[in-house]
Protein backbone atom coordinates (compact mmCIF):
# COMPACT_ATOMS: atom_id res chain seq x y z
CA UNK A 1 0.00 0.00 0.00
CA UNK A 2 1.10 3.62 -0.93
CA UNK A 3 1.73 5.46 1.81
CA UNK A 4 0.60 9.22 2.24
CA UNK A 5 2.16 12.12 4.50
CA UNK A 6 0.28 15.60 5.04
CA UNK A 7 0.35 18.14 7.66
CA UNK A 8 -3.35 17.28 9.79
CA UNK A 9 -3.86 20.42 11.96
CA UNK A 10 -0.56 21.61 11.79
CA UNK A 11 1.17 17.88 12.02
CA UNK A 12 2.92 15.75 10.49
CA UNK A 13 1.48 12.54 10.11
CA UNK A 14 1.66 9.57 7.75
CA UNK A 15 -0.02 6.46 7.27
CA UNK A 16 -0.64 3.26 4.78
CA UNK A 17 -3.69 3.50 2.33
CA UNK A 18 -5.45 1.97 -0.02
CA UNK A 19 -5.83 3.71 -3.14
CA UNK A 20 -9.91 3.15 -1.87
CA UNK A 21 -9.29 4.93 1.07
CA UNK A 22 -11.33 8.09 1.62
CA UNK A 23 -9.76 11.13 3.15
CA UNK A 24 -12.43 11.04 6.28
CA UNK A 25 -11.75 7.42 6.21
CA UNK A 26 -8.00 8.26 7.20
CA UNK A 27 -8.52 10.87 9.16
CA UNK A 28 -11.17 9.06 11.45
CA UNK A 29 -9.59 5.25 11.24
CA UNK A 30 -6.30 5.84 11.17
CA UNK A 31 -5.49 9.12 13.07
CA UNK A 32 -8.40 8.73 15.32
CA UNK A 33 -9.34 12.39 14.88
CA UNK A 34 -13.55 11.61 14.99
CA UNK A 35 -14.78 15.05 15.36
CA UNK A 36 -15.06 15.03 11.12
CA UNK A 37 -18.28 13.49 10.64
CA UNK A 38 -19.81 11.20 8.06
CA UNK A 39 -23.62 11.64 7.64
CA UNK A 40 -24.42 10.77 4.00
CA UNK A 41 -21.33 9.38 2.79
CA UNK A 42 -22.90 10.79 -0.37
CA UNK A 43 -21.17 14.52 -0.37
CA UNK A 44 -24.70 16.10 -0.07
CA UNK A 45 -24.94 16.93 4.21
CA UNK A 46 -21.48 18.49 4.79
CA UNK A 47 -20.61 16.86 8.22
CA UNK A 48 -17.42 15.58 6.85
CA UNK A 49 -16.14 19.07 5.76
CA UNK A 50 -12.51 19.71 6.65
CA UNK A 51 -10.04 22.28 4.94
CA UNK A 52 -7.39 21.17 1.92
CA UNK A 53 -4.73 23.80 1.85
CA UNK A 54 -6.96 26.29 3.32
CA UNK A 55 -10.34 25.28 1.17
CA UNK A 56 -13.40 23.88 2.62
CA UNK A 57 -13.80 20.45 0.78
CA UNK A 58 -16.14 17.08 1.94
CA UNK A 59 -13.57 14.87 3.10
CA UNK A 60 -15.73 11.98 2.21
CA UNK A 61 -15.46 12.79 -1.73
CA UNK A 62 -11.51 12.78 -2.04
CA UNK A 63 -9.25 10.10 -1.52
CA UNK A 64 -6.35 10.05 1.02
CA UNK A 65 -4.22 9.80 -1.57
CA UNK A 66 -4.76 13.09 -3.05
CA UNK A 67 -4.10 15.19 0.12
CA UNK A 68 -0.85 13.53 -0.03
CA UNK A 69 1.43 16.77 1.01
CA UNK A 70 -1.34 18.79 1.81
CA UNK A 71 -2.18 20.75 4.92
CA UNK A 72 -6.02 19.48 6.46
CA UNK A 73 -7.37 21.32 9.08
CA UNK A 74 -10.51 19.33 11.14
CA UNK A 75 -12.18 20.53 13.58
CA UNK A 76 -9.55 19.20 16.48
CA UNK A 77 -7.53 22.21 15.32
CA UNK A 78 -9.75 24.72 16.03
CA UNK A 79 -10.10 25.34 19.51
CA UNK A 80 -7.33 28.25 20.60
CA UNK A 81 -3.92 27.22 21.61
CA UNK A 82 -4.93 26.89 25.16
CA UNK A 83 -7.47 24.87 24.52
CA UNK A 84 -10.36 27.45 24.96
CA UNK A 85 -13.22 27.94 21.92
CA UNK A 86 -12.06 30.36 19.24
CA UNK A 87 -14.58 32.37 17.99
CA UNK A 88 -16.67 30.54 15.97
CA UNK A 89 -17.13 27.56 17.87
CA UNK A 90 -18.30 30.10 21.02
CA UNK A 91 -20.48 32.02 19.22
CA UNK A 92 -22.27 28.73 18.31
CA UNK A 93 -22.17 27.95 21.88
CA UNK A 94 -23.17 31.42 23.21
CA UNK A 95 -25.86 31.57 20.76
CA UNK A 96 -27.02 27.74 20.47
CA UNK A 97 -26.13 27.29 17.41
CA UNK A 98 -26.34 23.13 17.87
CA UNK A 99 -29.23 20.95 18.48
CA UNK A 100 -27.53 17.23 18.50
CA UNK A 101 -24.21 18.42 17.30
CA UNK A 102 -24.03 16.02 14.56
CA UNK A 103 -23.64 18.62 11.73
CA UNK A 104 -21.48 20.69 13.95
CA UNK A 105 -17.99 20.10 12.79
CA UNK A 106 -18.70 20.64 9.42
CA UNK A 107 -20.98 23.68 10.03
CA UNK A 108 -17.93 25.40 12.25
CA UNK A 109 -15.94 24.57 9.41
CA UNK A 110 -17.60 25.49 6.71
CA UNK A 111 -17.85 28.83 8.70
CA UNK A 112 -14.28 29.79 9.51
CA UNK A 113 -13.83 29.11 5.21
CA UNK A 114 -16.49 31.61 4.47
CA UNK A 115 -15.21 33.88 7.01
CA UNK A 116 -11.77 33.92 5.62
CA UNK A 117 -13.05 34.59 2.00
CA UNK A 118 -15.20 37.03 3.66
CA UNK A 119 -15.04 38.25 6.71
CA UNK A 120 -18.21 40.38 7.23
CA UNK A 121 -21.01 38.42 4.84
CA UNK A 122 -24.87 39.04 4.64
CA UNK A 123 -27.50 36.77 6.25
CA UNK A 124 -28.07 35.86 2.56
CA UNK A 125 -24.68 35.41 2.24
CA UNK A 126 -24.13 32.87 4.93
CA UNK A 127 -26.94 30.80 4.36
CA UNK A 128 -25.90 30.89 0.49
CA UNK A 129 -22.58 29.43 2.00
CA UNK A 130 -24.07 26.87 3.86
CA UNK A 131 -26.09 25.35 1.27
CA UNK A 132 -23.84 22.01 1.51
CA UNK A 133 -24.12 21.89 4.97
CA UNK A 134 -27.54 20.26 6.24
CA UNK A 135 -28.91 20.44 9.89
CA UNK A 136 -31.24 17.75 10.43
CA UNK A 137 -32.09 18.99 13.80
CA UNK A 138 -33.55 22.43 11.20
CA UNK A 139 -31.13 24.91 13.76
CA UNK A 140 -30.41 26.73 11.20
CA UNK A 141 -31.25 30.33 12.50
CA UNK A 142 -29.43 29.86 15.39
CA UNK A 143 -26.14 28.23 13.41
CA UNK A 144 -26.54 31.79 10.89
CA UNK A 145 -27.07 33.92 14.17
CA UNK A 146 -24.04 32.20 14.97
CA UNK A 147 -21.75 32.79 12.40
CA UNK A 148 -23.06 36.66 12.41
CA UNK A 149 -22.10 37.52 15.58
CA UNK A 150 -18.51 35.37 14.73
CA UNK A 151 -18.05 37.76 12.37
CA UNK A 152 -18.40 40.84 14.50
CA UNK A 153 -21.52 41.75 13.32
CA UNK A 154 -25.63 42.36 14.70
CA UNK A 155 -27.18 38.81 15.07
CA UNK A 156 -30.70 40.24 15.21
CA UNK A 157 -30.76 40.91 11.18
CA UNK A 158 -30.42 36.96 11.09
CA UNK A 159 -33.77 36.57 13.48
CA UNK A 160 -35.69 37.93 10.74
CA UNK B 1 -15.37 0.44 -3.60
CA UNK B 2 -13.59 -2.10 -5.52
CA UNK B 3 -9.99 -2.07 -4.63
CA UNK B 4 -7.71 0.15 -7.02
CA UNK B 5 -4.60 2.38 -7.57
CA UNK B 6 -4.20 5.97 -8.06
CA UNK B 7 -1.66 7.23 -10.00
CA UNK B 8 -1.23 11.13 -9.25
CA UNK B 9 0.70 12.05 -12.47
CA UNK B 10 2.14 15.88 -12.98
CA UNK B 11 2.18 16.34 -16.33
CA UNK B 12 -0.21 15.83 -19.21
CA UNK B 13 2.42 13.45 -21.25
CA UNK B 14 2.57 11.20 -18.18
CA UNK B 15 -1.09 10.89 -17.30
CA UNK B 16 -1.67 10.30 -21.33
CA UNK B 17 0.74 6.92 -20.44
CA UNK B 18 -0.99 6.23 -17.31
CA UNK B 19 -4.50 6.37 -19.35
CA UNK B 20 -3.01 3.24 -21.26
CA UNK B 21 -3.23 0.91 -18.84
CA UNK B 22 -6.45 -1.33 -19.28
CA UNK B 23 -9.36 -0.38 -16.81
CA UNK B 24 -7.68 2.79 -16.33
CA UNK B 25 -10.27 5.78 -15.30
CA UNK B 26 -9.41 9.56 -15.58
CA UNK B 27 -10.01 11.24 -12.08
CA UNK B 28 -10.94 15.01 -11.80
CA UNK B 29 -12.47 16.37 -8.35
CA UNK B 30 -14.36 13.13 -8.16
CA UNK B 31 -17.50 14.79 -7.65
CA UNK B 32 -19.49 12.48 -9.52
CA UNK B 33 -16.97 9.72 -9.64
CA UNK B 34 -16.43 8.91 -5.87
CA UNK B 35 -19.85 8.45 -5.51
CA UNK B 36 -20.66 5.97 -8.84
CA UNK B 37 -17.68 4.28 -7.24
CA UNK B 38 -18.89 4.04 -3.70
CA UNK B 39 -22.33 2.49 -5.45
CA UNK B 40 -19.94 -0.41 -6.79
CA UNK B 41 -20.97 1.20 -10.43
CA UNK B 42 -17.15 1.96 -12.16
CA UNK B 43 -14.88 -1.34 -11.19
CA UNK B 44 -11.52 0.79 -12.69
CA UNK B 45 -8.06 -0.94 -12.03
CA UNK B 46 -6.18 2.44 -11.41
CA UNK B 47 -7.85 6.04 -10.89
CA UNK B 48 -5.13 8.62 -12.98
CA UNK B 49 -5.87 11.72 -11.02
CA UNK B 50 -5.32 14.40 -13.14
CA UNK B 51 -5.93 17.31 -10.53
CA UNK B 52 -2.03 17.47 -9.42
CA UNK B 53 -1.26 18.36 -13.31
CA UNK B 54 -0.22 22.53 -12.98
CA UNK B 55 -0.35 22.79 -16.70
CA UNK B 56 -3.86 21.62 -16.57
CA UNK B 57 -4.76 24.48 -14.12
CA UNK B 58 -6.05 27.64 -14.73
CA UNK B 59 -7.42 30.81 -16.58
CA UNK B 60 -6.16 33.08 -19.00
CA UNK B 61 -7.14 34.88 -22.33
CA UNK B 62 -5.48 34.19 -25.66
CA UNK B 63 -4.38 35.82 -28.13
CA UNK B 64 -7.56 35.15 -30.23
CA UNK B 65 -9.74 36.98 -27.56
CA UNK B 66 -10.77 33.85 -25.75
CA UNK B 67 -10.66 32.55 -22.08
CA UNK B 68 -8.94 29.63 -21.90
CA UNK B 69 -9.68 27.38 -19.22
CA UNK B 70 -7.13 24.58 -17.65
CA UNK B 71 -8.87 21.31 -17.29
CA UNK B 72 -8.67 20.43 -13.81
CA UNK B 73 -9.72 23.69 -13.03
CA UNK B 74 -11.96 23.93 -10.51
CA UNK B 75 -15.02 25.51 -10.10
CA UNK B 76 -14.42 27.74 -7.60
CA UNK B 77 -11.04 28.97 -9.71
CA UNK B 78 -13.55 29.82 -12.67
CA UNK B 79 -15.84 31.94 -10.84
CA UNK B 80 -13.54 33.90 -9.26
CA UNK B 81 -10.75 34.18 -12.09
CA UNK B 82 -13.08 33.64 -15.00
CA UNK B 83 -15.58 36.64 -13.63
CA UNK B 84 -13.32 39.91 -15.06
CA UNK B 85 -13.32 38.07 -18.69
CA UNK B 86 -16.29 36.45 -19.11
CA UNK B 87 -19.04 37.14 -16.39
CA UNK B 88 -21.93 34.32 -17.60
CA UNK B 89 -19.29 31.87 -17.40
CA UNK B 90 -18.15 32.84 -14.41
CA UNK B 91 -21.84 33.35 -13.01
CA UNK B 92 -22.47 29.51 -14.05
CA UNK B 93 -19.40 28.04 -12.11
CA UNK B 94 -20.28 30.12 -9.30
CA UNK B 95 -23.77 28.10 -8.74
CA UNK B 96 -22.57 24.56 -9.10
CA UNK B 97 -23.41 22.27 -5.98
CA UNK B 98 -22.22 24.21 -3.26
CA UNK B 99 -18.83 25.26 -1.74
CA UNK B 100 -16.91 22.42 -1.11
CA UNK B 101 -17.96 20.64 -4.61
CA UNK B 102 -16.74 23.53 -6.47
CA UNK B 103 -13.32 23.54 -4.36
CA UNK B 104 -12.88 19.94 -6.01
CA UNK B 105 -15.01 19.59 -8.79
CA UNK B 106 -13.14 20.81 -12.26
CA UNK B 107 -14.61 21.64 -15.89
CA UNK B 108 -12.54 18.79 -17.52
CA UNK B 109 -14.47 16.04 -15.19
CA UNK B 110 -17.90 17.82 -15.60
CA UNK B 111 -17.01 17.79 -19.41
CA UNK B 112 -15.93 14.61 -19.44
CA UNK B 113 -19.05 12.99 -17.99
CA UNK B 114 -21.54 15.16 -19.50
CA UNK B 115 -24.30 14.51 -17.12
CA UNK B 116 -27.67 15.22 -18.47
CA UNK B 117 -28.12 17.86 -15.78
CA UNK B 118 -24.76 19.19 -15.59
CA UNK B 119 -24.49 23.43 -15.87
CA UNK B 120 -20.73 23.56 -17.56
CA UNK B 121 -22.22 21.40 -20.73
CA UNK B 122 -24.72 23.90 -21.23
CA UNK B 123 -21.81 26.93 -21.24
CA UNK B 124 -19.55 25.06 -23.64
CA UNK B 125 -22.28 24.17 -26.48
CA UNK B 126 -23.75 27.54 -25.50
CA UNK B 127 -20.43 29.63 -26.02
CA UNK B 128 -19.48 27.20 -29.17
CA UNK B 129 -16.65 26.81 -27.25
CA UNK B 130 -13.42 23.94 -28.15
CA UNK B 131 -12.68 21.03 -26.10
CA UNK B 132 -9.28 20.35 -26.34
CA UNK B 133 -7.72 17.31 -25.56
CA UNK B 134 -4.24 15.49 -25.29
CA UNK B 135 -4.49 14.58 -29.12
CA UNK B 136 -6.99 17.03 -31.01
CA UNK B 137 -9.21 19.53 -30.80
CA UNK B 138 -13.12 19.61 -30.81
CA UNK B 139 -15.70 21.75 -31.18
CA UNK B 140 -19.05 21.70 -28.80
CA UNK B 141 -21.16 21.30 -31.39
CA UNK B 142 -20.11 18.13 -32.15
CA UNK B 143 -18.49 17.04 -28.95
CA UNK B 144 -21.79 16.41 -26.83
CA UNK B 145 -23.22 13.18 -28.39
CA UNK B 146 -26.10 12.20 -25.68
CA UNK B 147 -26.38 11.66 -22.21
CA UNK B 148 -23.62 10.77 -20.55
CA UNK B 149 -22.00 10.31 -24.12
CA UNK B 150 -18.93 12.69 -25.72
CA UNK B 151 -16.93 12.13 -28.68
CA UNK B 152 -13.64 11.26 -26.30
CA UNK B 153 -12.05 8.37 -27.19
CA UNK B 154 -10.74 5.96 -24.55
CA UNK B 155 -8.19 7.15 -22.46
CA UNK B 156 -8.43 11.12 -23.92
CA UNK B 157 -8.29 13.70 -21.47
CA UNK B 158 -9.84 17.41 -21.35
CA UNK B 159 -6.73 19.35 -21.19
CA UNK B 160 -7.92 22.81 -21.81
CA UNK B 161 -11.58 24.70 -22.62
CA UNK B 162 -11.75 27.73 -24.93
CA UNK B 163 -14.40 29.68 -25.05
CA UNK B 164 -14.86 32.63 -27.26
CA UNK B 165 -16.22 35.77 -25.26
CA UNK B 166 -20.07 37.01 -26.23
CA UNK B 167 -21.36 40.32 -25.86
CA UNK B 168 -23.52 39.44 -23.38
CA UNK B 169 -24.57 36.35 -21.67
CA UNK B 170 -26.16 34.77 -18.80
CA UNK B 171 -27.56 31.29 -17.21
CA UNK B 172 -30.71 30.56 -15.66
CA UNK B 173 -30.80 27.69 -13.72
CA UNK B 174 -33.78 26.44 -11.74
CA UNK B 175 -32.54 24.25 -9.59
CA UNK B 176 -33.43 21.04 -8.15
CA UNK B 177 -32.99 21.82 -4.93
CA UNK B 178 -31.88 18.10 -3.36
CA UNK B 179 -28.50 17.38 -5.95
CA UNK B 180 -28.04 21.14 -6.44
CA UNK B 181 -28.10 19.83 -10.42
CA UNK B 182 -30.24 22.08 -12.79
CA UNK B 183 -34.04 20.92 -13.50
CA UNK B 184 -33.59 23.00 -16.02
CA UNK B 185 -31.09 25.44 -17.20
CA UNK B 186 -30.79 27.56 -20.23
CA UNK B 187 -27.52 29.51 -21.12
CA UNK B 188 -27.91 32.27 -23.35
CA UNK B 189 -24.82 34.32 -25.41
CA UNK B 190 -24.91 36.84 -28.00
CA UNK B 191 -22.22 36.82 -30.07
CA UNK B 192 -21.25 39.67 -33.25
CA UNK B 193 -22.69 36.54 -35.59
CA UNK B 194 -25.28 35.13 -34.06
CA UNK B 195 -27.43 34.23 -30.39
CA UNK B 196 -26.54 30.98 -29.16
CA UNK B 197 -29.08 29.12 -26.54
CA UNK B 198 -28.19 25.64 -25.07
CA UNK B 199 -30.27 23.93 -22.78
CA UNK B 200 -29.34 21.61 -19.91
CA UNK B 201 -31.24 19.16 -17.35
CA UNK B 202 -34.47 18.93 -19.90
CA UNK B 203 -33.55 16.47 -22.69
CA UNK B 204 -32.95 12.57 -22.77
CA UNK B 205 -30.84 13.53 -25.25
CA UNK B 206 -28.56 15.59 -22.65
CA UNK B 207 -27.38 19.13 -23.83
CA UNK B 208 -28.88 20.73 -27.21
CA UNK B 209 -29.31 23.51 -28.49
CA UNK B 210 -33.26 25.31 -29.20
CA UNK B 211 -32.48 26.56 -32.45
CA UNK B 212 -35.71 28.21 -33.00
CA UNK B 213 -35.22 30.62 -30.00
CA UNK B 214 -31.74 31.23 -31.52
CA UNK B 215 -33.07 32.38 -34.49
CA UNK B 216 -35.74 34.74 -33.37
CA UNK B 217 -33.14 36.48 -30.62
CA UNK B 218 -30.45 36.90 -33.33
CA UNK B 219 -33.10 39.39 -35.09
CA UNK B 220 -34.49 40.27 -31.79
CA UNK B 221 -32.41 40.40 -28.56
CA UNK B 222 -35.21 40.45 -26.04
CA UNK B 223 -37.35 38.08 -23.76
CA UNK B 224 -40.23 39.01 -26.68
CA UNK B 225 -38.63 37.66 -29.39
CA UNK B 226 -39.74 34.27 -28.05
CA UNK B 227 -42.90 35.20 -26.95
CA UNK B 228 -44.56 33.12 -29.87
CA UNK B 229 -42.50 29.75 -29.59
CA UNK B 230 -43.28 26.90 -27.84
CA UNK B 231 -41.51 23.74 -26.87
CA UNK B 232 -42.61 20.16 -27.76
CA UNK B 233 -42.62 17.64 -24.54
CA UNK B 234 -41.22 14.88 -26.38
CA UNK B 235 -38.12 13.64 -25.74
CA UNK B 236 -38.00 15.39 -22.19
CA UNK B 237 -37.20 13.80 -19.27
CA UNK B 238 -39.85 12.72 -16.97
CA UNK B 239 -39.00 11.53 -12.96
CA UNK B 240 -40.36 12.69 -10.10
CA UNK B 241 -38.56 16.27 -9.80
CA UNK B 242 -40.98 17.26 -12.88
CA UNK B 243 -43.02 15.87 -15.89
CA UNK B 244 -41.99 16.58 -19.89
CA UNK B 245 -44.27 19.01 -19.96
CA UNK B 246 -43.12 21.04 -16.84
CA UNK B 247 -39.59 20.90 -18.32
CA UNK B 248 -40.72 22.24 -21.87
CA UNK B 249 -42.50 25.12 -19.86
CA UNK B 250 -38.99 25.79 -18.20
CA UNK B 251 -36.83 25.70 -21.18
CA UNK B 252 -38.86 28.88 -22.25
CA UNK B 253 -39.31 30.52 -19.23
CA UNK B 254 -35.49 30.02 -18.26
CA UNK B 255 -34.65 31.51 -21.59
CA UNK B 256 -36.47 34.45 -21.12
CA UNK B 257 -35.03 35.43 -18.18
CA UNK B 258 -31.69 34.47 -19.69
CA UNK B 259 -32.12 36.49 -21.73
CA UNK B 260 -33.32 39.60 -20.02
CA UNK B 261 -30.68 39.33 -17.24
CA UNK B 262 -27.67 39.20 -20.10
CA UNK B 263 -25.29 41.48 -19.46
Amino acid sequence: MPTVSMTVNGKAVSGDVEGRTLLVDFLREDLRLTGTHVGCDTSQCGACVVHVNGEAVKACTMFAAEADGAEVGTIEGQANADGSLNVIQQAFQDHHGLQCGFCTPGMVMSAAALLKENPKPSEAEVREYLEGNICRCTGYHNIVKAIMAASGQDVAIAAE
Amino acid sequence: MYAFEIERPASIADAASAMKTDEAQALGGGQTLIPTLKQRLAMPSVLVSLTGIGEMKGVCMSDAGEVCIGGATTHATVAREAAAHYPGLAGLASRIGDPAVRNRGTIGGSLANNDPAACYPAAALGSGATIITNSRSIAADDYFQGMFTTALEEGEIITEVRFPVPEKSHYQKFVQPASRFALVGVFVAKYADGVRVAVTGASEEGVHRWTEAENALSGNFSADAISELSVSADGMISDLHGSPEYRAHLVKVMTGRAVSAAS
